[in-house]
């Protein structure tokens, strides 16, 4: 008896996911636990893996397809089994059928000259394979980098995705594009949303119009906490041994721990706002904000109250070089309890950040400042630092929000109350 | 060093060779009392008398296959045709004495001879005389082709073919013949056989050409560059062997590749090279292998359809702007 494929629920927030690439092909056998395809996700790429045994006897959504969550990807059953009847009530219950299969209907392959002159503009050049075209070499550094084909428009022929669509060319070859006359609206170039920047927008925006946002900023003296990095980055790399990689220990991996132990102490930052009740959780379940290429990720590290600013510093290496090559799990980027975003490196002095919801508020680190500085009464070079709490005003009023910034600064200012905690 | 032209080059090669060993003789169509048809054996005969340059009627397949025979019994025969086109009247004493008869004698036999005449296009000589013939015998295994494209390069590889004990083609371009360069006066100068040479360095294309074309292929690049374009012009030099180590380096470098050369598109060296450059340096293709060549039919006697026949520096930038995606 020939059964329907659907569409799993991969990630805890998806609504679609978009076929990248089947591993199967009609015809082939299949086994339970076996790779059917890949699915890339509001979150990550993911694999599909059969239930059942039998063999593929046709597939629904080819590669590059968006599918929403239970709809047909494919039809498995016994070899040479009719689904004649089974197609037909598919394609009758349409938009069912419909829905699933829209790409490739759209876009039919290019034919052109393989080097014809590129499209007017690359949008809706996207190929209706599930493998986006790309050149070799492309392919290559896709494989060396980690890089994400499906999130990359190609310009070259057909939507081939070509070295300057991920490099760029070297600066010394000029565009020789000539710019339109002025007067004249020159197009845009439009880029396909990818599956994660359409949960960007959706949840961010989601964020910004129902959660009320408030903003608490301090300015705290750096000195103690630059140095505290300095001294355990030097013990450390005295006693590495040889066959060891050297960790560091960054700023970001402190303040993580620091804000882990304040939430601790003051766990009314440390909720959720739901229409029935505050949930005041009983875990410090922190989210890091990792930049990828064409947007961000947010790892959890969980318990991270519980553990070493060690083990925090190598778990955070760990969960942002799986999240830059797309390879967490959604369940690691899932059910934080409070995020922490830092622009420090970019050379930001300070910013306001857009609540991960459902979480209660998010810490937003600027970078290190060097300057004059009030010790006493002489004016002496020193650090500051300023952080930045976004509050949900439904669970977290401003007094409760200051409690945790106090509590925090006290860390910052005292870090060796970090490791000692 | 010395400022030669190509054709005293070639003429400086053959008699350092002719008197350093006197198995070495010239022979062939005008080659003695005219002084050569394009005067590249100018004075030899009366350097080395008429025993070692010696004129022959009007018989390529005659004097092809004496002299095939001359070098298996021990001597180093410089054969010269007019032009290469004359040479498919002796194609078979080439192909199947010359390239074969080492092999089918279990190596008793060795065929120690060069054969060496202008070929490809010429000014307005009609499609029978304007043939470019590397592409017919590189494909002949027992056989060596080389094509230079400098006077020096010219020299060092004519002398290395006269020493080498199998037979070897040595294409020359009337064309050419006038273009001056320094040549090393060293009479042991060799250039080795099967060794490509960087004519231009530059990282955003390779260009490979041989003989004529690395000329037009270097006037291209010179565009290219104004456009911000830096082009590496490869000349093979010699086309069997053929040194894909440089190639396939030179596109692992700059990602795409044109061929330039004369010669129609069907086939060819210029397939074969874009053969090499797909299966070894596929990972590195940011675009399909162009080529550019003669266009696909019998060369014209006028004088401006000939000019779009052969290959023209612009059409060799028109190919690069599209492995560049800029076309």
């Amino acid at each position: 008896m020939a059964k329907v494929l659907e569409m799993p629920k991969l990630s805890p927030t998806m609504e679609e996911g978009q076929i990248s690439l089947w591993h199967m092909k009609e015809g082939d056998p299949v086994g339970v636990d076996d790779l059917l395809a890949e699915v890339e996700t509001d979150k990550a790429t993911m694999e599909y893996r059969s239930f059942d045994r039998g063999t593929l006897l046709r597939i629904l959504a080819p590669g590059g397809s968006v599918v929403r969550l239970g709809q047909p990807v494919a039809v498995l059953g016994a070899p040479g089994e009719d689904i004649a009847a089974l197609l037909a009530s598919l394609l009758g219950s349409s938009p069912v059928a419909a829905d699933a299969l829209p790409l490739a209907a759209a876009h039919p392959p290019s034919v052109a000259d393989v080097v014809a002159a590129p499209p007017a503009g690359p949008a809706g050049d996207e190929p209706p394979t599930g493998r986006a075209k790309a050149s070799p070499y492309v392919r290559k550094l896709a494989r060396e980098r980690g890089l994400d084909l499906g999130l990359v428009s190609g310009s070259g022929p057909g939507g081939r995705i070509v070295a300057r669509d991920v490099e760029g060319l070297p600066e010394a070859v000029p565009a020789p594009a000539p710019r339109p006359e002025s007067g004249v609206l020159a197009a845009p170039i439009a880029r396909p949303l990818s599956m994660m920047r359409k949960a960007i927008a959706r949840r961010l925006t989601e964020s910004k119009q129902t959660v009320p946002h408030f903003y608490l900023t301090i300015d705290v003296d750096a000195d103690p906490i630059w140095s505290l990095r300095e001294q355990i980055n030097a013990d450390l790399a005295a006693a590495a041994h040889a066959d060891a990689p050297v960790i560091k220990v960054s700023l970001n991996d402190l303040l993580v721990k620091a804000s882990a132990i304040a939430l601790a102490r003051v766990p009314e930052c440390n909720a959720e706002f739901t229409p029935e009740a505050i949930l005041i959780h009983r875990r410090v379940d922190i989210s890091v904000a990792v930049a990828v290429s064409e947007g961000l990720l947010t790892p959890v590290v969980r318990d991270a109250d519980r553990k070493s600013v060690m083990a925090i510093a190598a778990e955070i290496r760990e969960l942002s070089s799986r999240a830059k090559a797309r390879k967490l799990a959604p369940s690691e980027m899932a059910n934080g309890t409070f995020s922490i975003s830092n622009l420090g490196m970019y050379g930001i002095d300070e910013f306001a950040a857009v609540i991960n919801p459902p979480e209660g508020a998010i810490l937003a680190v600027g970078q290190v400042r060097r300057e004059p500085v009030l010790r006493g009464d002489a004016i002496v070079p020193g650090r500051r630092l300023k952080l930045t709490l976004s509050c949900d005003h439904r669970v977290v009023d401003g007094a409760v929000g200051a409690e945790f910034l106090r509590a925090l600064r006290a860390l910052v200012e005292h870090p060796t109350r970090i490791l000692l905690a | 060093m010395s400022q030669l032209r190509f054709r005293e080059a070639v003429r400086a090669a053959m008699i350092e060779e002719m008197e350093r060993d006197e198995r070495v003789y010239l022979i062939g169509e005008e080659v003695g009392h005219y002084q050569g048809a394009y005067k590249v054996s100018e004075g030899m005969l009366e350097r080395f008398g008429e025993r070692r340059v010696i004129d022959t009627p009007i018989t390529e397949s005659g004097f092809t296959g004496i002299s095939i025979g001359a070098a298996i019994v021990g001597l180093r025969p410089i054969v010269e045709y007019m032009t290469w086109n004359f040479s498919a009247v002796a194609f078979d004493q080439i192909l199947n004495n010359a390239a074969k008869l080492r092999q089918m004698s279990g190596g008793q036999l060795r065929v120690p001879i060069v054969f060496r005449a202008p070929n490809g296009s010429a000014r307005q000589v009609g499609s029978q005389h304007s043939h470019a013939m590397e592409h017919f015998y590189a494909h002949i295994p027992g056989l060596k082709v080389l094509a230079p494209a400098t006077p020096a390069d010219a020299k060092g590889l004519l002398k290395a073919a006269i020493r080498d004990d199998d037979p070897v083609l040595f294409m020359e371009s009337e064309t050419l013949y006038g273009v001056k360069g320094e040549v090393p006066d060293d009479p042991d100068f060799l250039v080795p056989m099967g060794q490509a040479a960087i004519a231009r360095e530059g990282r955003d294309v390779t260009i490979v050409a041989w003989s004529r074309m690395v000329h037009v292929a270097l006037e291209a690049a010179a565009v290219l560059a104004r456009e911000g374009v830096e082009a590496e012009v490869i000349d093979l030099r010699s086309l069997r062997p053929l040194d894909e180590t440089t190639i396939v380096a030179s596109v692992r470098k700059t990602h795409r590749a044109v061929i330039a050369y004369e010669g129609w598109p069907y086939g060819g060296v210029g397939a074969e090279i874009v053969d090499r450059i797909q299966r070894l340096a596929f990972d590195d293709l940011d675009a399909p292998v162009l080529r550019t060549s003669f266009l696909d039919v019998p060369m014209p006697y006028n004088a401006r359809l000939e000019q779009l026949v052969v290959p023209q520096a612009s059409r060799i930038v028109e190919q690069v702007r599209k492995v560049l995606y800029r076309a």
